[in-house]
């Protein structure tokens, strides 16, 4: 059968699809500063940047591989009363306008918050313009993807070998090292970068909850935003550079995401 | 010469007679956008109302945020009629990009002061108070405005301090003072009066006084631009400087 031409409608809509995303990115490589890019790169404002953001992303992934794995885990083996309730909310991160987040993170570790006065009376702990505080604010928007992404590797993984291993005598633990996460290891993996991803992205939570303080809080998207009024020129490479780290993502997830047959 | 002239005659409905309608200033009717800087915000929405009161027809609609992304998106094409910045530096940038029709003309001051809870527990007396150990202190970031003329009067005063944060405009920073996430903060005096009871204003020294400036004009790119120097000569009449004063704003 000869492949039918398809139909002019849909070529068009396409096209200017294609056109509209693809515009915005000629635009940055048009107007970057190619020659002094890597002074611009180097700027102590773009390095504090760089530096922050690198912490923060890498802190909040671990954090997310740490507390997110057992919780997919559970949403995955355990029937607990209330399961798909606690599993809309916890998701409720991904869709919320992450400035929602952030004054509700305020609200909860804040100094004037809910448990922020117990924690500086308990623990000395105060998270109000701190790096923890980025940290927790891009762990809150990131984490719910790494949860999904595991719970439906854990779903879709064949239980058998769990079985298997139980029968011939290992241990819950041993069971979940040496059969399960190696079973979901690209799930984990593309949790992990996704998560990673939305991290180093996050702005709305993290200048809501954590401000803005150049080598503390202020993380690559808050430096972009505040070049943009400065120095132009170290916005636009500090974007170009964003930019090229998500299409590296989306290579390296290229064979769970981008190829659907 | 017919423009000003129906522009002398609109400043005088606009400025003496409040309830006139007749069909011959159906010129004056239209919508236009006016671009200001965030600091503006409570003052330009009732200068707005009352405007559209006095001018039938008229419709305003407003962007506000902070001077330098305003002056960013206008030199970037974005349809303005009307142009208010937070300080002159920012307004400079249109006008060197010649976008402005005329020249701009400066229709408000604005002292600085520090927010601080309300009741002051910390006892803030001055400037040289934010420098106290344990005084958790935010500023707006030295891109903005606010931001500038806070290091300023900072400067003046001999205090160095490290902000905990440079918030992006000087709301932000009054709103986590109100919240309690700061001790203080240096904002302007009108963002003291529209906070109300959620933070107390502690003045600052005269001497150490920073006094911001705000200059607007109409652009070259306004599509009514009879309205739109409307608005601007109603904000300089002695009846838009009098609501302006309401707002913590000082004169020109």
């Amino acid at each position: 059968m000869t492949p039918e031409r398809p139909p002019l409608p849909v070529i068009i809509a396409a096209a200017v699809a294609i056109a509209f995303f693809l515009i915005p990115i000629a635009g940055l490589i048009a107007r970057a500063p190619w020659a002094t890019a890597v002074e611009e790169l180097t700027r102590p404002e773009a390095l504090a940047a760089l530096r922050v953001s690198f912490v923060v992303s890498v802190a909040s992934t671990i954090l997310a591989v740490f507390f997110g794995v057992p919780l997919a885990w559970l949403y995955a083996r355990v029937a607990f009363p209330g399961r798909d309730v606690v599993r809309a909310l916890t998701t409720l991160p991904m869709i919320l306008p992450p400035v929602v987040g952030g004054v509700a993170l305020l609200f909860a570790f804040g100094r004037a918050g809910l448990i922020g006065p117990v924690l500086d009376g308990l623990f000395g702990i105060r998270l109000s313009f701190t790096t923890l505080a980025a940290v927790l604010a891009a762990f809150f928007v990131s984490a719910p993807f790494l949860v999904l992404t595991v719970e439906a590797g854990l779903r879709s993984m064949d239980r058998r070998f769990e079985e298997a291993a139980r029968t011939l005598g290992a241990g819950r633990w041993l069971v979940f090292r040496d059969v399960t996460l190696p079973l979901i290891g690209p799930s984990l993996f593309a949790g992990a970068v996704l998560a990673w991803a939305r991290g180093l992205g996050e702005f709305g939570a993290t200048i809501t909850f954590a401000g803005n303080l150049p080598g503390v809080t202020q993380t690559l998207p808050l430096a972009v935003l505040v070049a943009l009024e400065s120095r132009p020129e170290v916005a636009l490479m500090l974007s170009l550079l964003l930019l090229a780290i998500s299409a590296v993502v989306l290579v390296a997830l290229r064979d769970r995401y981008l190829r659907l047959a | 010469m017919s423009r000003l002239f129906v522009l002398a005659c609109l400043s005088l409905v606009v400025g003496c007679t409040p309830s006139l309608g007749r069909p011959g200033e159906a010129s004056a009717a239209g919508a236009i956008t006016v671009f200001a800087a965030s600091s503006l915000t409570d003052a330009f929405t009732k200068a707005g109302a009352v405007f559209e009161g006095r001018v039938p027809g008229a419709d305003i609609t407003f962007n506000f945020g902070s001077s330098s992304t305003l002056a960013t998106q206008i030199t970037n094409g974005a349809p303005a009629d009307v142009f208010a910045s937070a300080d002159e530096p920012n307004m400079q940038k249109v006008v060197d990009a010649e976008l402005v029709d005329g020249s701009p003309s400066v229709f408000a001051g604005n002292h600085l002061e520090i927010a601080v809870a309300p009741g002051n527990p910390k006892r803030i007396a001055a400037l040289a108070d934010l420098a106290r150990p344990g005084i958790i202190v935010i500023l707006a970031a030295p891109t903005v405005p606010a931001g500038r003329y806070a290091l300023e009067s900072l400067n003046k005063a001999g205090v160095s301090l490290s902000p905990a944060s440079q918030e992006i405009d000087v709301r932000a920073v009054l709103n986590k003072v109100a919240l309690g996430e700061a001790d203080a903060g240096i904002v302007y005096v009108t963002d003291v009066v529209s906070a109300g009871t959620r933070v107390t204003g502690v003045a600052i020294q005269e001497r150490y006084q920073v006094i911001g400036r705000y200059p607007i004009a109409v652009t070259r790119s306004a599509t009514k631009p009879t309205l739109a120097h409307a608005f601007v000569d109603y904000l300089l009449s002695s009846d838009g400087q009098q609501l302006l004063a309401g707002f913590g704003f000082s004169r020109p």
